[in-house]
Parts: structure tokens; sequence; C-alpha cells
């Protein structure tokens, strides 16, 4: 942090120090992400080229790719998990802004209450709950449909936690001048709120749609109709199709991971720094 | 929404603090609504449906006590509690050192240790299904590259999915791979508010790197450990992670050695249709999280910590 001399080395001692800390750190992210440079790596090779131990591809083939692209229903399962993942996102963060800045702006009976109501639900998971709320789902007739797989995966407490706090650190003053030209709370919301809360709305969107775009749990539990498959669950079928045909099935994984780390590379700043401020607060 | 209309029109009729209420609700309804009947009714639920049978068509029939004591003689329920309570006590230790490890390792901030970080961090960016598809082809019996790496280490022969005695290990190795990034992310936005004159007195009275990791790092580092030692307790024990990883991998075996509980849930809800005994399971595993959480409460005093 700071360049002061230290007590205990001389500067080539500090110089040596850090260049090993720096190898080790630069090894050893590069055996973290080995997994998907080898995975990458498959993809391109032939199927009697899958185990050898070379990283860069003999004779490097997209066969791999188009196969999997023209034999499975892969273009409609990516559809289906962007349709879906979209979805869920836009409403989220909709319905999420609303209630945070509600709980955050308007003061109403019972406000405390909810919101501890809501914080409380925080910590369930839905493995916790998968079963009853399959057999909600089920009663409410929306199995294998897309309101099935896209309505209850829209709430969720963290969203609505996250822009609470947000929507309490905004200054008062911000709604004033509306209030004094005699907006409604919606029209203040909408025209004032909603437009501040970009940056907050952007990284929050960004790790929704991510969520939703890897999700697997729901999805294979509420839709066994194979039209409504999104990508997670069409990959883990694949599986059990074409268990020895690892060049296929990385190939797959490579088209499933794409989306995910491109918008990483894009957002990793946004991306990061969210979860890190997400800690504890 | 009605409270918007003709913003310059006087409503005599309700006044502005009514106004101010109606309108709170009518923003909190759509959450409030969906998050009752899609999280808090199953909760709820999950309490009183193991109470009934309930088979495939949605007939319902009280039972009573009888899928709680057919748990108690059922010997792979005991089983999969079991490999939960590995799995948890294995992953949560090790997600803290792993993520404390690397965040330490990265803390400065500086180009070099940011391209670090994101490589730390890019497995948790994966779909679970894929991270458990690709590290299934990473130790293939024999040809694959790590079972290959393994037996160049002195480990020939050896099963890493397929042997009882090592399949759950995997599974803890590709949970912690998957999630340590995201950890690290954590204790780094931990490490950032501790403030720096502290480490700058302490170097001043003479405190080495290990004193002043012991003496400040550590204990000013407890609110970020408290949650992530939660987090990840309860991720461990509801299966977040593991469910997507062991479904795809080993379905729960080999000899149910990774049939952790969620997943023996699953297999007795959407496999045998058996919701019934499936939710009186699940009603163990809520009420070990309440139990688990609530202890966690107790001990910091609700998550506290006073830094003097």
């Amino acid at each position: 942090m700071t360049k002061k001399p230290s007590l205990y080395f001389s500067a080539s001692q500090v110089t040596m120090v850090r260049l090993v800390w720096m190898t080790v750190a630069a090894i050893l992210a590069l055996m973290i992400i080995f997994p998907l440079l080898w995975m990458t790596s498959i993809s391109f090779k032939t199927a009697q080229d899958a185990f050898s131990p070379t990283l860069l591809p003999a004779s490097p083939t997209f066969g791999n790719f188009t196969y999997v692209i023209t034999e499975v229903p892969f273009v409609r399962y990516m559809a289906n998990s962007l349709f879906v993942s979209a979805t869920v996102t836009v409403v989220a963060l909709f319905f999420h802004s609303m209630a945070g800045y509600a709980l955050a702006r308007l003061r109403f009976p019972g406000r405390e209450l909810i919101f501890l109501a809501i914080f409380s639900t925080l910590l369930v998971s839905l493995p916790v709950i998968i079963v009853p709320l399959f057999i909600i789902v089920r009663a409410m007739g929306m199995l294998n449909t897309y309101a099935g797989i896209i309505v209850p995966s829209i709430f969720n407490a963290f969203g609505i936690f996250l822009l609470r706090q947000y929507y309490l650190s905004l200054p008062r003053e911000i709604e004033e001048a509306a209030v004094i030209d005699g907006a409604g709370y919606w029209r203040i919301y909408w025209s004032v709120i909603l437009p501040l809360s970009k940056p907050i709305l952007a990284a929050l969107a960004i790790l929704f749609f991510l969520a939703n775009w890897n999700a697997f749990l729901w999805p294979l539990t509420v839709a066994s109709d194979q039209d409504l498959w999104v990508v997670q669950v069409g990959i883990a079928n694949f599986k059990s199709e074409y268990s020895a045909a690892w060049n296929y099935m990385m190939a797959a994984s490579t088209i499933v991971a794409i989306p995910t780390l491109v918008l990483f590379l894009i957002f990793q700043r946004q991306i990061m720094d969210s979860i890190k401020t997400s800690g504890l607060k | 929404m009605t409270t918007t209309a003709k913003p310059k029109f006087k409503r005599s009729r309700i006044s502005a603090r009514h106004r101010e209420w109606i309108a709170g609700y009518l923003f909190v309804l759509p959450d409030a609504l969906g998050l009752l009947v899609f999280l808090g009714l199953p909760m709820l639920l999950s309490l009183v449906l193991g109470l009934y049978e309930v088979d495939g068509f949605g007939s319902y029939r009280f039972v009573g006590m009888a899928n709680y004591t057919k748990m108690m003689s059922d010997r792979l329920f005991w089983q999969s509690a079991k490999v939960t309570a590995l799995y948890a006590v294995m992953l949560v230790p090790l997600l803290y050192v792993c993520g404390l490890s690397l965040a330490l390792l990265v803390q400065k901030t500086n180009r070099f240790n940011g391209v670090i970080r994101s490589m730390f961090f890019a497995p948790h960016m994966i779909s679970l299904v894929v991270v458990a598809l690709v590290w299934q082809f990473l130790v293939v019996d024999k040809i694959g590259v790590l079972t290959r790496l393994a037996s160049a280490l002195g480990f020939a022969g050896i099963s890493l999915l397929g042997d009882p005695d090592f399949a759950l290990f995997t599974v803890v190795a590709v949970s912690v791979w998957f999630l340590m990034g995201y950890y690290m992310l954590i204790f780094l936005g931990g490490l950032q508010d501790i403030p720096a004159m502290y480490y700058e007195a302490a170097t001043m009275d003479g405190a080495g790197p290990v004193e002043r990791f012991w003496y400040i790092t550590l204990p000013l580092l407890k609110p970020t450990s408290f949650f992530v030692i939660m987090i990840s307790m309860v991720a461990a024990v509801a299966g977040s992670q593991a469910f997507d990883i062991i479904w795809v991998m080993t379905s729960g075996g080999p000899a149910n050695s990774t049939s952790v509980l969620i997943v023996y849930i699953y297999q007795q809800a959407f496999g045998f249709g058996a919701f019934g005994y499936a939710a009186a399971m699940s009603s163990i595993l809520v009420i070990t999280l309440m139990v688990l959480t609530g202890l966690m409460f107790l001990l910091t005093r609700g998550g506290r910590f006073s830094y003097d």
C-alpha cells in the first residue's frame, strides 16, 4: 500500500519478495483457470484426440460445434434461456426498485415489519423449498409453461435489500423539487428515482441475468417439456445421451459458458465490485 | 397507480398522509405478494406437508407422523444426513481458508492483481452444470488429465469419482474451485474496510507480517468472517451448489457416497413421487438451518462485533 522502506528487508529483498509473490499468484491463477482452457481446447479437438495431453489441438476443427448446433436443438435451448433470463431480470428489477423505493422513502404503517419479513427470507434457498414450491406451482397450473419457469424466479429479497440501501443513501432534496411541482409518488419514482438508479440497476441486471442463465434446479423441476428446456437442462441431458463423446460435450459446454464469460470480460469491474460491497452493509 | 392521476388536482377526500400510505402499500405489493406465494408459503408448507401422503397426481391423505417415523428407520436418510454433514464440515473451513488466502495474495490494488483477481473469480461465472461436466472430463478413470496427474504422483489406478472413498472429496474440491473466487471478493471487501493506520502503527511498533495478520487483520475481519461462515454453511447444508454438481457428476453415487440430503429428497419427490416423505425430510433441513443460523447469531450476539 505504501512505498515506505520496510524495517525488515532491504530494497532488493523487497523486490525479490514481491517477485516471488507475483509468481505464486500467476501460477495459481493459471491453475485455477486451467479447466476452462482445457474445456475450450477439447471442443476444438477431434474424438480420437480428446484425451491427448496437449493443450493445443493437433488439428483444430469446428466440427464439434456444428454437430452440437445442428444435431441437438441447442439453438432452441439458448433462445429459451435468453428469453427466461431477460424477462426475469427486467421484471425483477422493476418490482424490486418499486419495493426498495417505498421501503426506503415512503412512510406507512407496518413498513418496518414488512421489511423485516422480506429480510428474513434472505437465507431461504431454493433447494430447501423445492418440493412445496413445485406443489404450489403445479396447483396454479403452471407446470411446463414459461410462466412456471419465470414467475417464481423473479422474487428474491437480495435485490430489494440492495436497492433499499441505495435509496436510503440518496439525499432527500432530490425528491423535494418534484414534490413542490405537485408530482405524485408514481411520477417521482418513474422520472426522478429510476433515472438516478441506473448504475445500481445495471450492476444488478448483470448479476440477475447471469444467475438465471446459469440456473439449473428450478427449470429442471418445472419443465419436462423439451421445447421449454433452458440450455443448462439441455446440456445436462445431452450428457446422458452422449456420455462418451467428450469432444461434443466440451463444445456444448463452451457454447453455454461463452455468453457468461463474455459478460464477465466486459463488466468484470462492475460484477466484482457489486459482489465485494454486497457482503456486509 | 391511482395516486398519480392529475398531479395538480387537489384531492380533498384523502389526506396527503393517507396518500403516502396507499402509495407505499401499492409499491411494495407486487414483491410482497410474490415473496409470500413463492417463498413464504413454501416455507410454511414444508413444515405441514410432511404430515401428509401426497402422490404424483396431487391427492393428499393425512398420515400424522408416519413420514417421520419412516425417516428414523430409513438407512438412506441417515446416510444422506451423514454425507451432508461431512460435505459442510469439509467445505466451510476450506472455503474460509482458500477465500481468505486468495484475498490476501491479491490484496494490493494494482493492474497485475486486478487481472489475477479476475482469473481467480472466473470459475464462478460458469454454470454449475458446465463446471460439473468439465470436471468429470478431467477426472475420467485412467485417461482424464487429473487422473493421469494423480497416477504420476504415485496414486495409480485411483478412481476419483468411481470410488466411494474419494467421490465426496472430489465433489468438495469442485465446490471449492467454484466458490473460492466469490469468497475472495467478500474478503477483499472486508479487508478494504480495515483502516491502514492500524497497520502503520503496528509496523512502527515492530510487528512483522505474521503478527499484523494475527492481531489486526483477523480480529478486525470478524464481521466478514461471520458473514462468510454463515453464508457458506447455509449453502453447504441446503446444497445450493452441491445439488447441481452431484446431480450431473454422480447422481448421488457411487454407493450413495455423494448423496447429500437435497439429492435424496429430490429423488424421492421427483423420482418416486413421494412428495410427502420428501417434504418431511425438507422440514428437517429447514429446522437444521434455523438452528444453525440461530446458534451463529447467539454465539456472536446477533452478528454484531465491537472493535475494542
